[in-house]
């Protein structure tokens, strides 16, 4: 089992007082699945998101990665997981903006140690980019910065991928053709992909779907 | 030279001056003026200690042959601290000298400064010298007179014959100065006749004319709310005429005149009879200054305009006046010199 | 209720920021106080530093005005009389020597300068000087006398250990009645005048002496200080500067807020007129105040200028001047506004949604950066060109402010360019990120860096000259007072009988002749002093031919002074002719302040050309203890007045002692300067924190701490600052430079040479290297201390 989450729960302070985000969430993924993660706006997919990543800590319950509590870890350590096991992939694409495409490409896996040149160069090559290695951020559209974004993520070879509505800022034929490199870059890797939605046509295309509502698995 | 420095000489007690000057501060341990005046010549040409200021002024309306008109000016102050001669470094006695010549375009003014009690400046009376360094008022009595001053552009040597007698103003010499009864004893010698040369930047002039010398100490001449004065002195026609009015801080003014025949005999007028009213004012120093004025005296008919001939007459000493010739038109004729004092 | 005013409403909402974040409000009122505080600062030190150097040159200079003196020492009174009444206009003076003090006897009435220092607007003082006597000296001189009847007045522009007195107190006092010791000659004199000698053949009329060379030199540092000021009105300029760009940076969220809701955009820029203006004055209020203080603080007289504020009786040196605090309150409110213009015309032009896109606006900086560079490259070219052709002291000041502005101007721009190395020879990942970001940070911290480069240069710049200055001027006192005391002889008898008295009392009597020649058809003077080590040790040459000293000495050649070989057009090797024959020149000298050439001969050389000359003038090397008694020794055998014997070595003590109270200030500016332009980092970089949550949230989330992320920050600042000063220290020497080799001879006619102090140099980086971390401190501290939750804002889909 790659991922396992138990009981997690996380509130919120906010001012009317503590705010219940996720509300003991169970769940768990082996290497090569697929998962949609769906539900209204703040029915607690990106909280879940951040919290397996490792981005954040849980009030309550634990996530385990290939069999590390990364909720028991510190700081130094939690950054090490997400470093080397997990890879994350925003709706903003975010970007390194200072870096050029190469750069933000090649970002994670340089800081993990596990650059690989035929592989980056492979990606490169599939997601469309190898003209624009020399570039900067900004000067790109939004579906060649997602396709950075996602590059970089599989650059290092993550066993977990996180993508937090990859597609949502892409019109719907960029967004097919860019979750369709993801989900065979994703299989090819043999690596878990959790993908928060609120598109049912995109959920569809995944393994399995899980629904939140109010914090709860519904 | 050390213009602040006398400044605050002269006026120690008071640096927001009361009236020109200083001269509207009283001072207890000096002498006052007495009436009647009772005059003891030629020992009173001479200093008197124990008053707190005096002076020996004397102007001279002047003309070259070919006419062009001169003023001359030559001054010796006397300012005590205290009512004592003393001696040597330590005396309280100053003294300062004013010189000038005025001539349409120019005004030449110097000034020196000396401590009483070392022999740079004073007064005799007999035989008669008053000096101030290298300037000097010299003669065997005050009837025939060498006068000598020089400054760095200008210089002049000038003999005097007195044509009449002295002539002593308000009460015998006791001339009030102000409604509370302020007073100094006062008399001049109105009846000179000079020759001499002037030296100027551009040669010498021989010139001659007439001069007037006045005498006067006190040791509190001004009243309080006194500012300042406007002093005439005018040789007419049909005689000699001295005015002058007080401005006082209320607007409001105090006059007094002698008016002088020529053989010598006078009359004094009480406030009010004199009037001088300013005509036309200039610019001098960035202060404004009456230069045109019409005089009267009606008890002798006289209604006259006043006319500066060097509009720019400034004294720009360490106490600044305004002092040079004029030109009398309307129902007389004349010369004169007109002094103004306090304009801010 | 009543409707709030729309104006009021915008103000609030303006104000609301400051209300919200407070400490913003607070670095942007220290910022531009301390800009306000570090100018009023140096004004205040420049003023003190003239004064003393003014009473310096008064007591080193025996007055600019001609004397008259007598043989005896002593004038008779009734002469002096007699002199005034035949037109002179000349005022006395009588000195001696007082316990331990010189007293000076003036007359108010006719010295032409009054009584110098003294301020007489007192009027009771001044009766009672005339009257009952009055001492004015400073209070460590009225320490060393015993009791008199006579009233006491500090004084601290009075020159060290003399006291100024009337003259007839000095007269009782020195027992002198009668006497005067000489008279000053007015310089402007009346039409007619009695022949000097037909009023008193026994006296001498004597032009003034040389002593208006030191005079000149202090000029010159007049001058330096003057520069010293205006750069650090560069400085003051530039952080106002930055403090108030940053402040519209950090509002513009507001501003786009009230601007969307519909206010105009006129109104708006005229409330943040309006709010800047009353900032900047109060901001230069608490400066000028600071300011005050800091000059207090760093000088050494300050309980006699504070008391000098308050009690009417002297003048003082540090006084609350108007145009010193007007010129404070003018940096203020200048270099508010100048800021605000441009950033008010930005605020005109800014798109009503423009949203921040950092690496867009650093595109953008990057078209500006061209021409920058364009506009700092013309600059630099420009000062060259002034350095090479341009002649005359306003090239100097041209070239001195086009290097300046030039440089600061390029610094972005050459930044730039390293950083851009930096990134692509990176081998490791998070180097090559470092240097990209620090990169992309560049134009939000330009403007800080610019008064950093500012600071430092001028700080570099003006340690050189002070401390080149310093060595210069107290080897020149070396060279010139190198003998502890020297007497003037009245005529060639009195010097025969002098050399006889003073040889067994002194370890060396060295005989000074001198005679005046034109040389090349320039005035000159021909020395001949005894061969002595005294000379060979104290006289450096600018430039000399080998062996200099020893040919000299055998009488083969000769050595001139600067200005004879500058005016002359003459260069070693080059021959002159002095009394009709031929020399080699073989050394040239600095002679600092002397308004005419110079010649040194040796000894026997001068006396084979002028065989009739005799010296009048002794050196005496002796222990400077003796000094005092041998003074009165003279003045009781040969009644030698006070002007014929100088204490050199008490003068030389004195006036090392201004210079290094001087040289202390300079040093703690210095440091101020630093603290200012680092307080000027710390602004920018708290402000660049929260823009730059989104360039750091990405690294973060791939794996970087925190904790790490704040190290690199530190890290980044230190870089920033190393960057800088290795770009402050060339333009440092080059403003040294212009200073001292340009400026200074177009002023003087003299160069000054310049010394490098590596060591001070390195401690300058030091300085900054530690400013820059304590500016980094904590804005790291806040980045380490980041809720994830914050980091996390910048990938929630609602931005």
């Amino acid at each position: 089992m790659l991922l396992h989450v138990s009981d997690l729960i996380k509130t919120y302070r906010g001012p009317d007082g503590a705010v219940e985000i996720l509300n003991g969430i169970s769940m768990t993924m082996n290497r090569g699945e697929t998962l949609a993660l769906t539900g209204e706006s703040g029915s607690g997919k990106s909280t879940l998101l951040h919290l397996v990543g490792g981005l954040d800590q849980p009030d309550g319950g634990c996530v385990d990665i290939d069999g590390v509590d990364i909720c028991a870890l510190d700081d130094a350590s939690r950054a090490a997981v997400r470093r080397d096991k997990v890879g994350v992939i925003f709706q903003q694409f975010n970007l390194i903006p200072s870096l050029n495409v190469a750069s933000n490409i090649t970002f994670q896996a340089r800081l993990a140690g596990v650059e690989d040149p035929d592989w980056t160069r492979n990606l490169t090559t599939r997601m469309g980019l190898a003209d624009h290695m020399g570039k900067y951020p900004e000067q790109l559209s939004g579906g060649q910065q997602q396709r950075v974004a996602i590059a970089r993520t599989l650059a290092a070879r993550p066993a977990l991928v996180l993508a937090d509505e990859p597609t949502g800022n892409l019109d719907e034929g960029t967004a097919d053709t860019v979750l369709d490199l993801m989900l065979t870059l994703v299989a090819e890797t043999n690596a878990a992909l959790l993908m928060v939605t609120h598109s049912e046509r995109l959920a569809m295309r995944m393994g399995r779907r899980l629904r939140l509502r109010a914090g709860r698995v519904a | 030279m050390n213009a602040k420095v006398f400044f605050f000489l002269l006026f120690p007690f008071a640096v927001s001056a009361q009236g020109f000057a200083g001269l509207g501060l009283k001072d207890d341990s000096f002498a006052t003026p007495q009436i009647p005046a009772i005059f003891d010549f030629p020992r009173d040409h001479g200093p008197h200690a124990e008053y707190r200021i005096e002076w020996w002024y004397l102007t001279s309306n002047l003309e070259a042959k070919d006419g062009t008109p001169f003023g001359l000016q030559w001054t010796l102050f006397r300012t005590a601290l205290a009512p004592e001669n003393g001696t040597g470094w330590s005396s309280p006695q100053l003294w300062m000298g004013h010189a000038a010549v005025t001539t349409a375009d120019s005004h030449y003014v110097t000034e020196r400064f000396a401590r009483g009690g070392i022999g740079q400046a004073g007064v005799t009376a007999y035989p008669f010298e008053a000096w101030i360094d290298d300037w000097q008022l010299v003669g065997p009595d005050l009837n025939t007179l060498r006068m000598t001053a020089s400054g760095p552009n200008f210089a002049y040597d000038m003999d005097l014959e007195a044509l009449g007698p002295l002539i002593f103003h308000g009460n015998d010499g006791y001339s009030v100065k102000s409604a509370e009864g302020q007073a100094s004893y006062y008399y001049s010698q109105p009846f000179y006749a000079v020759e001499g040369t002037l030296k100027l930047p551009d040669g010498d002039v021989q010139v001659s004319g007439t001069a007037w010398l006045d005498r006067e100490w006190s040791s509190q001449p001004l009243s309080e709310n006194q500012m300042g004065w406007d002093w005439f002195s005018l040789s007419l026609d049909t005689g000699k005429l001295m005015g002058f009015r007080l401005r006082q801080t209320d607007q409001t003014f105090y006059t007094s005149a002698t008016w002088i025949t020529p053989d010598g005999q006078t009359t004094a007028y009480p406030d009010g009879a004199f009037s001088a009213e300013p005509v036309s004012n200039v610019t001098v120093k960035g202060r404004t200054i009456p230069t045109q004025w019409r005089v009267t005296l009606p008890d002798r008919g006289i209604d006259v305009t006043v006319a500066a001939i060097n509009d720019q007459a400034w004294m720009d000493t360490s106490v600044p006046y305004w002092e040079g010739p004029i030109t009398v038109t309307g129902t007389h004729k004349g010369v004169g010199y007109l002094e103004m004092t306090g304009y801010e | 209720m009543r409707r709030p005013s729309l104006t009021m409403t915008g103000l609030h909402a303006l104000l609301s920021h400051w209300w919200r974040n407070p400490i913003q409000l607070f670095t942007l009122v220290v910022g531009l106080s301390l800009a306000t505080a570090l100018w009023s600062g140096v004004q205040a030190v420049n003023a003190e530093a003239r004064a003393s150097y003014d009473a310096a040159a008064a007591t080193l200079g025996e007055g600019e005005f001609e004397q008259i003196t007598s043989d005896s020492g002593m004038i008779l009174q009734a002469d002096y009389v007699r002199l005034r009444r035949s037109g002179w206009l000349v005022s006395p003076v009588v000195e001696g020597q007082l316990d331990n003090a010189r007293l000076i006897g003036l007359d108010p009435l006719t010295a032409p300068n009054g009584l110098g220092p003294v301020d007489m607007s007192n009027g009771q003082l001044t009766v009672d000087m005339l009257t009952s006597g009055v001492f004015f000296a400073r209070q460590e001189t009225l320490d060393l006398l015993g009791e008199y009847d006579i009233s006491l007045v500090q004084s601290p522009d009075v020159a060290p250990g003399v006291i100024l007195t009337d003259v007839g107190t000095a007269q009782r006092l020195l027992e002198m009645d009668g006497f005067l010791s000489r008279l000053i000659v007015a310089p402007a004199q009346p039409m007619n005048q009695v022949l000097f000698t037909d009023v008193t053949p026994k006296l001498t009329l004597r032009t003034p002496q040389n002593g208006t060379d030191v005079a000149r030199l202090t000029d010159s540092f007049h001058l330096n200080l003057t520069a010293f000021g205006l750069l650090s009105f560069a400085v003051g300029i530039f952080i106002v500067h930055g403090a108030i760009g940053l402040a519209f940076e950090q509002r513009r969220p507001v501003i786009r807020t009230l601007r969307a809701l519909g206010f105009p955009l006129r109104r708006l820029m005229a409330l943040i007129a309006v709010e800047l203006l009353a900032l900047s004055l109060i901001a230069g209020a608490i400066g000028v105040g600071l300011g005050y203080i800091i000059a207090a603080a760093l000088l050494t007289d300050v309980a006699a200028t504070i008391s000098g504020l308050y009690g009417a009786s002297v003048s003082s040196t540090l006084q609350f001047r108007p145009e010193w605090w007007l010129s404070s309150m003018v940096i203020a409110v200048a270099g508010t506004g100048m800021a605000a213009a441009t950033s008010l015309f930005q605020l005109s032009r800014m798109p009503l949604l423009a949203s921040a896109r950092p690496r867009a606006w650093a595109m953008q900086a990057g078209r500006g950066r061209m021409y920058q560079a364009g506009v700092a490259f013309g600059l630099l070219i420009l000062a060259a060109l002034l350095g090479l052709v341009g002649s005359g002291l306003i090239a100097g000041f041209g070239m001195l402010a086009a290097l300046l502005i030039g440089a600061a101007l390029a610094l972005p721009v050459v930044l730039d360019r390293v950083l851009a190395f930096g990134t692509s020879r990176a081998k490791s990942v998070i180097i090559e990120w470092f240097w990209a970001d620090t990169r992309q940070q560049l134009p939000g911290l330009s403007l800080a860096l610019m008064a950093l480069l500012l600071a430092m240069a001028t700080n570099v710049g003006v340690s050189t000259m002070v401390s080149s200055f310093r060595l210069t001027f107290t080897g020149f006192l070396d060279q010139r007072l190198a003998s502890e005391f020297y007497v003037y002889a009245n005529d060639a008898d009195q010097a025969a009988e002098l050399q006889i008295f003073l040889t067994p009392r002194v370890d060396k009597v060295l005989p000074i002749q001198s005679v005046d020649q034109d040389i090349r058809g320039l005035p000159s003077e021909i020395y001949g002093p005894t061969a002595h080590a005294t000379y060979r040790d104290n006289w450096l040459f600018l430039q000399s031919a080998p062996k200099a000293w020893a040919r000299i000495e055998s009488g083969e050649g000769v050595a001139i002074n600067e200005q004879l070989a500058r005016r002359g057009d003459i260069a070693i090797g080059d021959k002159i002719t002095i009394a009709g024959k031929l020399f080699d020149v073989l050394g040239i000298y600095g002679d600092y302040g002397n308004p005419i050439g110079q010649v040194i001969v040796t000894e026997a050389l001068f006396e084979r050309l002028f065989p009739d000359s005799r010296a009048l003038q002794f050196g005496l090397r002796m222990d400077p203890v003796d000094v005092p008694a041998l003074t009165n020794e003279l003045r009781n055998s040969f009644g030698l007045a006070e002007t014929n014997m100088i204490n050199q070595a008490g003068i030389k003590a004195f006036s090392l002692n201004v210079f290094e109270r001087t040289f202390n200030v300079t040093g703690a500016l210095n440091i101020l300067t630093l603290a200012v332009a680092g307080f000027a980092i710390l602004m920018s970089l708290l402000t660049l924190a929260t823009m730059r949550l989104p360039q750091l949230a990405p690294v973060w989330a791939q794996g970087l701490t925190r904790a790490r992320l704040g190290r690199i920050e530190i890290i980044r600042a230190v870089l920033l600052a190393l960057l800088t000063a290795a770009f402050a220290l060339p333009l440092g020497l080059a403003l040294a430079w212009t200073l001292l080799a340009i400026v200074n001879v177009e002023a003087f006619g003299w160069r000054l040479p310049m010394y490098l102090f590596p060591m001070a140099y390195l401690r300058l980086a030091v300085f900054a290297m530690i400013a820059a971390i304590l500016a980094a401190l904590w804005p790291s501290y806040k980045l380490a201390r980041t809720r994830p939750a914050d980091l996390l804002k910048v990938f929630s889909n609602e931005r």
